[in-house]
């Protein structure tokens, strides 16, 4: 549960993003692409979802990338190298399938792009083609540029600015691809705004999408169902059923409105706690 | 000449409903006295039978009479190693106390003259632990080169560790949550199970050299064969029933409707009625309606109108079932306890539809009114719901408590572990062994929601069962 490593990937006063290494033998010996862990940062905390990016078996440690948007992720941001967790377990949730579908593309939106990284490079190891599309406000909030470019065949860069790559939405980039040519597969991971454009896009052209949801979770072993989402008309559990679903089959008006019920719990905990 | 019963001691409710104090407060010396008196002492005593961990009732309590409450300890002890814990949660009515031979011929639970034999085992529970009694330990030197993994701590993981660890075994007990207890913390509240009772009951396992780990998921974080290959012997699933059912009524994933796990488990294990001292946050509802008639249904329902009163709101909390007050299958004194604090009751109401806002936020509940039909395959009428009866209520948060389902982390990656229709475990009844050889189970993931003694009685028939095996 100690932290070995700390890198800041951006920092703006909108928009810090950490990568913590921390030490998690067992964990990180079974983590596979598309698994995630719980963390607390202290007895008081709140137990929250984060995917684990990237694992070192030898090291023993395992790479967890967040954005500070409420308070356990900006107390989670303040621990540096040499600090311990209070609780981490984990590899939770069902790890994305992976083997060669032939071309397909990743698409990661704002800190979905770190949840994109380790299935990219996954379906590179397992000889896809890899299309990486990756979406950020503007440029310096931008992560992993260099890291997805290593394991993509093509790669494109979009921010909602145009401060670099090409002005506007991952989106735009998906469907001109889509258009051009035949892929097997998408995957996508971001601000839910994004997967429910993904998912709009990707229907017309009949290609398999997969998106990773970011429901709320308490135990997320199956326990409480706060991360319930309906796909398809049934209602999942984004724990043990996820957290990658067809996003074709997502309900997402109803996924949007739960994931807002304690927005104003979160201010309130905020001005409080961070004065 | 026959005697009352003798009332227990509880809080008053104005101070009860302002925090999660123990409601029952136990017997004192006397009393418990005059109530252990009562017993008669029967030849042939039922009692015992009824207990699932066959403790000895009639000797117990005639030690007490004798003012013996060490020996009074040392025999519950005997049979059960948390006599303080469950002569608080044991639903004594369905079990010993419906036995005894002062409960009325066919009575669906124990009369009230039953003898309180679950507030005399607290009493002698609690004097064990004011006094610092240990029991016993039986260890057998050629059982402690075995180590013994015990997966889960809850109820059955717990009593499964301290039978193996009173022989000698060395035993491991693996939790997946940030803290031990299982069920016992996370849905029981503090107010049938105070924290410190719970806790000392934990630590003494330490004490017999039970260690624990926490947030470790064996299936997730190591599989079993791997726990075989570092050498573990055997192991016991203490698994529990994780996986909340819901109704299936539209509406049920607006905002604000919880499984009562998931409310239970905010407020209990993640302190949200502490927030924002605590980090989890939980909805507090005007019209809060819990649906369910057993006792995490109570549980959910007097936590819920606690809320309602800590925030300075006018309690207004329902409990909505299908059935009548009879057929709930609550220790009755839960539902006494609850009607005493202003927790309302809606009988023979199905819910049938929940309505919302435009921010996804549940305000009604629509139901139809119910009429009692048939017996079911449980023995109790079934609840037959009345065409055109529609009625709504308001409900802007909504608790559902209607049952659980098998955790199946493990079994899922488990192939070796047979399980039924249900995704319990299959198991040998006679020694609780699995599919698996090695490796044993009991409590809620065997057979279903049973109650927390039924947990410990499957225990110790596997503690046993390993045992044989380990000698084997």
């Amino acid at each position: 549960m100690k932290i070995i490593l700390k890198e800041i990937l951006s920092n703006t006063p909108e928009n810090k993003v950490t990568r913590l290494d921390i030490l998690a033998p067992d964990i990180a010996q079974r983590a596979l692409p598309g698994q995630f862990v719980v963390v607390m940062v202290n007895e008081e905390g709140e137990r929250i979802p984060l995917t684990v990016v990237n694992t070192d078996k030898q090291k023993g440690t395992l790479s967890i990338i967040f954005q500070e948007v409420g308070l356990t992720t900006r107390l989670l941001g303040s621990l540096n190298s040499g600090d311990s967790l209070y609780a981490i377990v984990g590899p939770l949730g069902h790890p994305t399938e992976i083997k060669n579908y032939g071309k397909v593309i990743l698409v990661g939106g704002g800190v979905g792009i770190a949840e994109i990284y380790p299935v990219a490079r996954a379906f590179k190891e397992e000889g896809n083609q890899v299309t990486s599309i990756l979406g950020a406000r503007s440029k310096d909030i931008l992560i992993l540029e260099k890291e997805l470019k290593g394991v993509s065949d093509e790669f494109y860069v979009t921010t909602d600015d145009g401060s670099y790559g090409r002005k506007g939405f991952t989106t735009d980039v998906l469907a001109e691809l889509l258009k051009k040519d035949n892929y097997s597969l998408v995957y996508a991971v971001g601000p839910i705004p994004m997967m429910k454009r993904a998912a709009m896009v990707t229907r017309d052209f009949k290609v398999k999408t997969i998106v990773s949801l970011n429901a709320l979770m308490v135990d997320a072993t199956g326990m409480c169902g706060c991360c319930r989402v309906n796909v398809a008309g049934e209602t999942k559990f984004s724990c043990v059923d996820g957290p990658e679903f067809d996003a074709g089959l997502v309900d997402w008006e109803e996924l949007i409105k739960r994931n807002r019920l304690y927005l104003e719990q979160e201010k309130h905990i905020c001005r409080l706690r961070l004065q | 000449m026959k005697k009352e019963p003798v009332k227990i001691k509880e809080l008053a409710v104005d101070q009860r409903i302002n925090g999660f104090q123990e409601v029952v407060l136990g017997y004192s010396e006397e009393e418990a006295l005059e109530e252990a008196g009562r017993c008669l002492q029967c030849k042939n005593p039922a009692c015992i039978a009824g207990c699932p961990v066959g403790i000895d009732i009639k000797k117990f309590i005639y030690q007490i009479t004798k003012k013996d409450y060490i020996a009074a300890y040392l025999t519950i002890r005997e049979k059960n190693n948390f006599p303080s814990l469950c002569g608080r949660i044991c639903p004594a009515e369905y079990q010993c106390r419906k036995a005894c031979i002062l409960t009325k011929k066919g009575a669906p639970f124990a009369s009230p003259e039953a003898i309180n034999i679950h507030f005399l085992e607290r009493f002698a529970g609690d004097y064990g632990m004011r006094e610092g009694l240990e029991a016993g330990a039986n260890r057998n030197e050629d059982l402690s080169r075995f180590k013994v993994a015990v997966v889960g701590s809850g109820p059955a993981g717990l009593c499964c560790a301290g039978e193996l660890a009173r022989k000698g075994i060395k035993v491991k007990v693996f939790e997946g949550l940030h803290k031990t207890g299982g069920v016992l913390r996370y849905g029981i509240p503090a107010l049938r199970l105070p924290r410190d009772i719970l806790d000392f009951e934990i630590n003494y396992l330490s004490k017999l050299g039970v260690e624990i780990v926490t947030n470790f998921i064996i299936g997730r974080a190591k599989t079993l064969d791997e726990l075989f290959k570092e050498g573990y012997a055997a192991a016991f699933l203490g698994l529990g029933a994780g996986i909340p059912s819901f109704m299936g009524v539209p509406g049920e994933n607006l905002c604000n409707i919880y499984s009562a796990n998931e409310f239970l488990t905010r407020v209990n294990l993640m302190c949200a009625y502490k927030f924002p001292q605590f980090h989890t946050p939980v909805s507090i509802g005007k019209h809060i309606v819990v649906i369910g008639g057993g006792n995490t249904a109570m549980d959910s329902s007097r936590v819920a109108l606690r809320l309602q009163k800590m925030n300075g709101m006018e309690p207004d909390t329902t409990i909505v079932y299908r059935r009548t007050e009879v057929e709930m299958p609550a220790r009755r004194l839960e539902i006494e306890h609850a009607k005493e604090e202003g927790v309302k009751f809606k009988f023979l109401v199905k819910p049938e539809e929940f309505m919302g806002n435009d921010l996804g936020l549940v305000e009604k509940m629509r139901s139809l009114e119910c009429k009692l039909g048939e017996p079911d395959s449980s023995g109790r009428k079934r609840p037959v719901a009345i065409a055109g009866s529609d009625f709504q209520i308001p409900c802007d948060m909504a608790v559902i408590a209607v049952g659980l389902k098998a955790n199946q982390v493990l079994t899922k990656v488990t192939p070796e572990l047979k399980t039924d229709e249900y995704g319990d475990l299959e198991v040998n009844p006679q020694t609780m062994e699995t599919s698996m050889r090695g490796v044993f189970a009991g409590g809620d993931i065997v057979g279903g929601e049973g109650t927390i003694i039924e947990a410990m009685g499957m225990s110790k028939i596997a503690a046993r069962a390993i045992t044989d095996y380990l000698k084997s």
